[in-house]
């Protein structure tokens, strides 16, 4: 059993909500990343999205595209995400790691060496935004070599078709979009986002993630009660821009934010 | 004239001998191309190129596009023969497709007229383009006047600055046009700004892209539409001198009036294809936008094609004297073309694509774009070593009035 399906699997004992905040490799620099890994472990965090910079991250808002730029202004590579997921291992064996980015990084390295680099890494799973089901054959070969879980995203206007289809890849959990828009939207509608659950719950077993435009906790209150798991995203990364104190005092900023999450999450 | 309009048509669209179908069903040609893009794209992709395959075949829609083409764009254009200039370089006969004396000024309104027709037959009411120089910008803004239509045009901020007149004249248009301040400020960052819009307002909006690349089915439509270029220039041709021509020379940014001026001839096996990049300052200083000589394959907007690219997989930014060739991509099409052969892809640094452009200008009274001085500088390269009589045609795909400003500038002119 993968780690991401042990996590679901003992959370759902709990009757407990997942949370997955979101965070930019390298951003702000990439010395905080790992100290920003653990900070969220110790705010709540069930699982953590690791974001790998691009320099056209065509399906993220203002927030995620600055996040994507500080961190290239140090030149954090894949190949250095990676190390970080490394590094984060040698004090936490537990949380499981998802690695988020775009397809064009990953194409370069070659799809098998960075499955292999990832798993001795320590990463769980993987999620390539501008990858859709269709064209992920060749890496879903590498990744399911190696057992990272290949997480796929469904949209509010995903055809009946593709759900199924999705529905049949897609390991560890499925991860639904709130809302037609980019990453940071603000037009997230609760009782759509449920009934849409609804209909995909009839055709999987899969943990049923939601993110996209979850601004504060009382939303992620709301989607938790109705979905497996609450993605924290461009509310938490507006956090890391927005700190202008000391840098070794961000980790300790960050877990505060995110506690606020968990506690709204455990209200429930 | 009119003869040669409605055989040159676009009844003819789909030429059954075509020795090369391609694309496939999922839009890939090869290894390229195909559909890169976050889900909540999928769907609307799916429903264009529902709407796209059926309006293509509809005798009704293929009516109107002709009719606008003829009436409204100003179609057939010349194939001109440029004898003088010809005289000049050699032995070669060098005939010029003009697509500089379309309405707007460049092939660019081919394509936006009839993605803006699919648009209203889709019952989508406001389109959006992404623009580098604002040629399609003015293009897409001109078509949404012509049909009534809310526009909007992305367009990097370092290229507004640059293109102050295309901006007014888009605004004059009706068209809002939002600077995109992400990244390097230019036409790579307008298109992922559009494809942000249109992932946000899908139920009523057309993303109108101006070039052969983007997620299927953009690469093939956009080539649908301006392959009327070459199927008038092989018809003209044929007309003029009584055989095919023996070379074809276009531009290629993105590639759209290179594949609008080959696809007609790709089954003619003794034709040649010369497709001319931007050399910028040249590819040994690293500041150009020379994909297909000087990149590799990867996966950006939507499709896999060759890009400049760093080590670590980050898109690298592009430099040219023409803003239209300014992009770090390339259609998959042309990506294709070149790693079977059938078509070559060479490079013309900025100063050569100056010269040319004076040369012209001087010769035959002609001012071209920057972009197609690539490909006339191309042909000042090749004529003087091919065979007497030997028939080039070069796509002369916009007007330079655009370009005077810069030409001034590299002169050390102040106007």
């Amino acid at each position: 059993m993968s780690k991401i399906n042990h996590c679901f699997t003992t959370l759902r004992q709990k009757a407990r909500t997942a949370l997955i905040p979101f965070i930019t490799a390298g951003d702000p620099e990439p010395e905080m990343t790992v100290p920003l890994m653990h900070a969220l472990v110790k705010g709540g965090a069930d699982i953590i999205e690791l974001g790998i910079p691009f320099s056209d991250p065509m399906a993220d808002g203002p927030v995620i595209q600055r996040a994507s730029e500080r961190a290239l202004v140090h030149g954090t590579s894949l190949r250095d995400v990676i190390a970080m997921v490394a590094d984060f291992r040698k004090d936490n064996s537990e949380t499981p790691v998802v690695l988020m980015g775009y397809l064009n990084p990953v194409e370069v390295m070659g799809y098998l060496p960075f499955a292999d680099t990832s798993a001795n890494a320590g990463v769980d799973g993987v999620l390539i935004v501008d990858l859709p089901p269709e064209e992920a054959g060749s890496l879903r070969v590498s990744l399911n070599q190696k057992d990272l879980d290949q997480i796929f995203l469904i949209a509010p206007n995903t055809s009946e078709e593709r759900l199924d289809m999705i529905c049949n890849l897609a390991r560890g959990f499925l991860y639904y979009v709130s809302l037609k828009g980019i990453t940071g939207s603000d037009r997230l509608d609760v009782d759509s986002v449920k009934e849409k659950l609804q209909r995909i719950r009839t055709r999987t077993d899969l943990p049923l993630g939601v993110g996209f435009g979850i601004k504060d906790a009382r939303t992620a209150a709301q989607l938790g009660k109705i979905s497996d798991a609450v993605i924290i995203g461009s509310a938490l990364v507006e956090r890391i821009s927005a700190f202008n104190g000391k840098t070794d005092e961000l980790p300790g900023v960050i877990t505060i934010f995110l506690s606020s999450i968990r506690h709204a999450l455990d209200a429930v | 004239m009119h003869k040669m309009n409605s055989e040159a048509g676009t009844a003819h669209l789909y030429r059954s001998d075509m020795a090369v179908q391609l694309p496939d069903e999922a839009g890939h040609f090869g290894p390229y191309g195909g559909r890169f893009v976050a889900e909540t794209l999928m769907g609307p992709l799916e429903e264009l190129t529902v709407a796209y395959k059926r309006y293509i075949q509809d005798p009704d829609f293929l009516a109107e596009f002709d009719d606008e083409l003829r009436n409204y764009v100003g179609r057939p254009s010349p194939l001109y023969h440029a004898k003088r200039w010809s005289e000049k370089l050699g032995v070669a006969q060098i005939y010029l497709k003009r697509e500089d004396l379309n309405h707007t000024g460049a092939h660019k309104i081919n394509n936006t007229v009839g993605q803006a027709l699919l648009a209203k037959r889709m019952g989508k009411n406001r389109v959006i383009a992404e623009t580098g120089a604002g040629q399609h910008g003015v293009a897409t803004a001109t078509v949404a006047a012509r049909l009534g239509m809310e526009c909007v045009v992305y367009m990097g901020s370092e290229d507004i600055r640059r293109q102050a007149i295309n901006v007014f004249r888009m605004k004059l248009l009706g068209a809002v046009v939002v600077p995109v301040e992400a990244g390097s400020k230019t036409l790579k960052d307008a298109l992922n700004e559009a494809m942000r819009d249109w992932v946000s307002h899908v139920d009523n909006t057309f993303y109108i892209i101006g070039t052969v690349a983007g997620p299927h089915p953009y690469p093939v439509m956009v080539r649908d539409f301006q392959a009327i270029i070459g199927r008038e220039a092989r018809q003209q041709c044929i007309q003029q001198t009584g055989r095919l021509p023996d070379v074809l020379i276009a531009c290629v940014g993105g590639g759209s009036n290179a594949i609008g001026l080959f696809y007609p001839f790709i089954g003619d096996r003794n034709v040649a294809m010369f497709g001319v990049e931007a050399g910028g300052e040249g590819i040994e200083t690293g500041r150009h936008a020379a994909s297909l000589n000087a990149g590799s394959p990867g996966v950006l907007h939507g499709n896999r094609t060759y890009l400049l690219e760093d080590k670590d997989g980050q898109i690298i930014e592009t430099h040219s004297v023409s803003a239209g060739l300014d992009y770090p991509g390339v259609g998959p099409e042309h990506a294709w073309l070149k790693d079977s052969g059938r078509a070559n892809y060479v490079v013309i640094n900025d100063d050569e694509a100056l010269a040319a452009f004076h040369d012209l200008t001087r010769t035959e009274g002609i001012m071209p774009a920057l972009e197609s001085s690539h490909a006339l500088a191309y042909a000042t390269k090749l004529a003087p070593e091919t065979e007497k009589d030997r028939i080039i045609i070069v796509n002369l795909s916009g007007r330079g009035d655009k370009d005077i400003h810069t030409v001034a500038t590299r002169a050390g002119i102040d106007i």
